[in-house]
């Protein structure tokens, strides 16, 4: 129903098989967060993997979504669902902004725009008043659900996690495989050509960049309302790098690719989180033997072996 | 068919080696008590605190003859960041069954792990951070601060600066949760004694090591004194680079460590005051303490938040072993953390004190000067004793904290 073909249908049954059973083995907060990076991956893998945009300003869209929504939901009591969509709201508007100044450029200047754009956004974040500087929002409220379905409970919020990234995760699905999808691949492959066939193609790459922003938002969003805080971190640059390496080990261009390499970037960090500095050399060492080993990514190599999209 | 069951099989195979990875840890000896140290081991504060709060830790534990129960004691690296403190506390406290989270220095860190340890009704005993807040409106019934805080070392550091004659200042100030309030509490001091503030500059926090044009700007102030609201790295930079840059100022460190002093050495460091609640030469037993606490950590000798580190857990255990194991398992945060306030403490760091009901740890503060390089007669002899203040007199009164649950 959602135009998934057979291999991605099987996968797609794993995946939500695996949303609902794994409460049960791991520890939910974790499993949160990896929903919700998994999200901000996918949002992202939707412009590098489906346009060929490369954006290193994504940090910005996830970490102002995640201010937003702690803001709104402490400051002014806000439903945590409107929270979100707030957070998500004022991703698209960033990405928005963004997206016009940045869409005319091409490869490396676009690139550095974006990077440019979000350390403005990094160091706005350190001053504004509203985010708390180095101290961030904290002791944000998990709240109730439509006023009603309290949050507090790490299964109550699990659930509500994961039906935010299931939805989503089937919008990027249908978004990427619909006949607008369909132009945005053209550009990808050859943007000359999909612009000599009569599609405006900076009014395409616009809109998506604006879907990956808000959905960015929305995964930033979630996660301060699960974990109770916004800071700095998110926003920070080492955050963009972090999705993007996430899209890459996972599969760029794939639609699962970016979920696997979310989770296995987040277990890595929280079972090896002992070894401190380390960790930072072992994700190293990880993103160099995926470059030289698995050049598509996890599941975009596994994809090209059997011959089928994943 | 055979494709989809390739790709089947395919999406398992990668799916499982993920999932391996982990491993569930719930399971929890009854008898066990888990002991977590969380603190900066990398950054800024990694000698105020880091490795050597773990150790003295486990000098506690070591010192505390098993009374039926086993000690487990785990530590890890907040990097100063709010959100991963507050990550690895609830994870320590919801998966891997740690009953007391101890230390972690960095005020906007502290409140973010003392959020986490009210919602879950878990015991935090503070020993590293700073901000009086931890026992005023960011106050939980679970929480204790153990043995110094912005408004004590105000009331001692600032106080004794004024009546020296220090009567304009200027403050050079990490910009979070900490300095900000160090610096209001200090500001409240000065005021108070009739000295006034000419100005103030924010740098940001983590990661400033260039101070030049900071202190540049306090120099052109024309303020007698130059009042430093940081702590640990920081304060040794700007310290160093003041006496470089050779600022006329008269130095006022709001927060500094013996290791801070060990740091720079006495050639810069000396006829600074600061204040401390502990110093390893005050008296028979601190020496006591210090001499077993060597053989931990021989390079890095004690200081007050190691000391502080010993002596909370130390009466945390005392607390556990009185109540006996199966109720401290079963009891909440707030039940060990009452218990610890009705025993009164003592231990050979601190010598005799208490818990007041805000949770505020209640010990002696000391104001020393760094004494000369002439004046020092060996290693680590770095302090002259200039005053004292009794444990009833250092801190802010019980009424004018705020905190929360002592209205009702």
């Amino acid at each position: 129903m959602f135009g998934f073909s057979r291999p991605q249908g099987v996968s797609f049954l794993i995946m939500l098989a695996a949303v609902i059973i794994s409460p049960a083995f791991f520890y939910p907060i974790l499993l949160m967060k990896v929903l919700c990076f998994a999200l901000f991956a996918c949002a992202y893998n939707l412009l590098i993997g489906y346009v060929g945009l490369g954006s290193f300003g994504h940090a910005a869209f996830f970490g102002m979504g995640g201010y937003i929504a702690a803001y709104s939901a402490k400051k002014w009591g806000l439903d945590p669902a409107l929270a979100i969509i707030a957070g998500g709201l004022v991703g698209a508007v960033l990405g928005a902004v963004f997206g016009w100044l940045a869409i005319g450029r091409q490869g490396i200047y676009f690139a550095m725009i974006t990077l440019a754009l979000s350390q403005m956004v990094f160091f706005f974040c350190t001053q504004a008043s509203f985010t708390g500087g180095e101290d961030g929002i904290q002791q944000v409220p998990r709240g109730k659900l439509f006023g009603m379905i309290s949050l507090q409970d790490d299964m109550a919020m699990y659930t509500v996690v994961a039906v935010i990234f299931l939805v989503t995760f089937l919008l990027i699905h249908r978004i990427v495989h619909s006949p607008f999808g369909q132009v945005l691949k053209a550009i990808r492959e050859n943007e000359p050509r999909a612009t000599s066939l009569g599609y405006r193609t900076d009014d395409y790459k616009m809109l998506v960049f604006i879907l990956s922003a808000g959905i960015a938002g929305i995964a930033g969003g979630t996660k301060s309302i699960v974990f109770g805080i916004a800071t700095l971190t998110d926003v920070a640059n080492a955050q963009s790098g972090e999705v993007i390496l996430m899209t890459l080990v996972g599969g760029m261009g794939t639609i699962f690719g970016p979920v696997l390499g979310a989770l296995i970037l987040n277990f890595i960090e929280s079972y090896l989180a002992q070894l401190g500095a380390w960790f930072a050399v072992t994700q190293g060492v990880i993103f160099v033997l995926c470059i030289m080993f698995f050049r598509r990514g996890i599941l975009g190599e596994l994809a090209a072996r059997l011959k089928v999209a994943l | 068919m055979s494709l989809s069951r390739r790709s089947l099989l395919g999406t398992t195979a990668a799916a499982a080696t993920a999932f391996g990875a982990a491993r569930s840890g719930r399971a929890q000896a009854a008898n066990t008590i888990k002991i977590g140290v969380l603190n900066d081991q990398s950054g800024p504060y990694r000698d105020t605190g880091g490795v050597t709060s773990v150790a003295c830790t486990k000098l506690a534990v070591a010192e505390f003859a098993a009374k039926g129960f086993n000690v487990e004691v785990v530590a890890a690296d907040h990097q100063n960041k709010p959100d991963v403190g507050a990550e690895i506390a609830r994870q320590w406290y919801d998966r891997d069954g740690v009953d007391m989270i101890i230390d972690v220095p960095t005020s906007s860190v502290a409140l973010a792990v003392a959020g986490v340890a009210k919602e879950k009704n878990k015991l935090h005993i503070n020993v590293g951070a700073a901000t009086s807040d931890l026992t005023g409106k960011s106050c939980a019934p679970s929480l204790i601060h153990w043995c110094y805080d912005t408004y004590m070392l105000a009331k001692s550091t600032g106080g004794a600066t004024v009546k020296a004659g220090g009567d304009s200042w200027f403050f050079v100030t990490a910009d979070y949760a900490f300095g900000q309030q160090l610096q209001k509490d200090t500001t409240a001091f000065v005021t108070a004694a009739g000295g006034k503030v000419m100005g103030s500059v924010a740098y940001p926090f983590p990661g400033t090591t260039d101070f030049s044009s900071f202190l540049l700007q306090a120099q052109a102030s024309g303020a007698k004194v130059l009042g430093l609201c940081n702590a640990g790295g920081d304060t040794v930079n700007s310290i160093k680079q003041a006496h470089e840059f050779g600022v006329k100022m008269k130095l006022a460190a709001m927060l500094m460590f013996i290791t801070d002093v060990n740091a720079l050495g006495l050639d810069v460091a000396q006829g600074l005051t600061l204040t401390e609640s502990f110093y390893w030469d005050l008296n028979d037993r601190t020496r006591a303490f210090t001499e077993r606490a060597k053989k931990v950590t021989p390079n890095n000798w004690p200081n007050m938040v190691h000391a502080g580190c010993y002596s909370g857990t130390l009466h945390f255990l005392k607390a556990v072993a009185d109540m006996g194991i199966e109720a401290a398992k079963k009891g909440t945060g707030t039940a060990i953390a009452e218990r610890m306030k009705a025993m009164p403490t003592d231990d050979d760091a601190f010598g005799k004190g208490s818990i007041r009901a805000d949770g505020r740890g209640l010990f002696k503060s000391y104001l020393f000067q760094v004494k000369t390089p002439a004046e020092s007669k060996g290693k680590w002899d770095y302090y002259k004793v200039m005053g004292e203040t009794s444990a009833t007199e250092a801190w802010r009164p019980l009424a004018d904290g705020g905190c929360y649950y002592l209205k009702s």
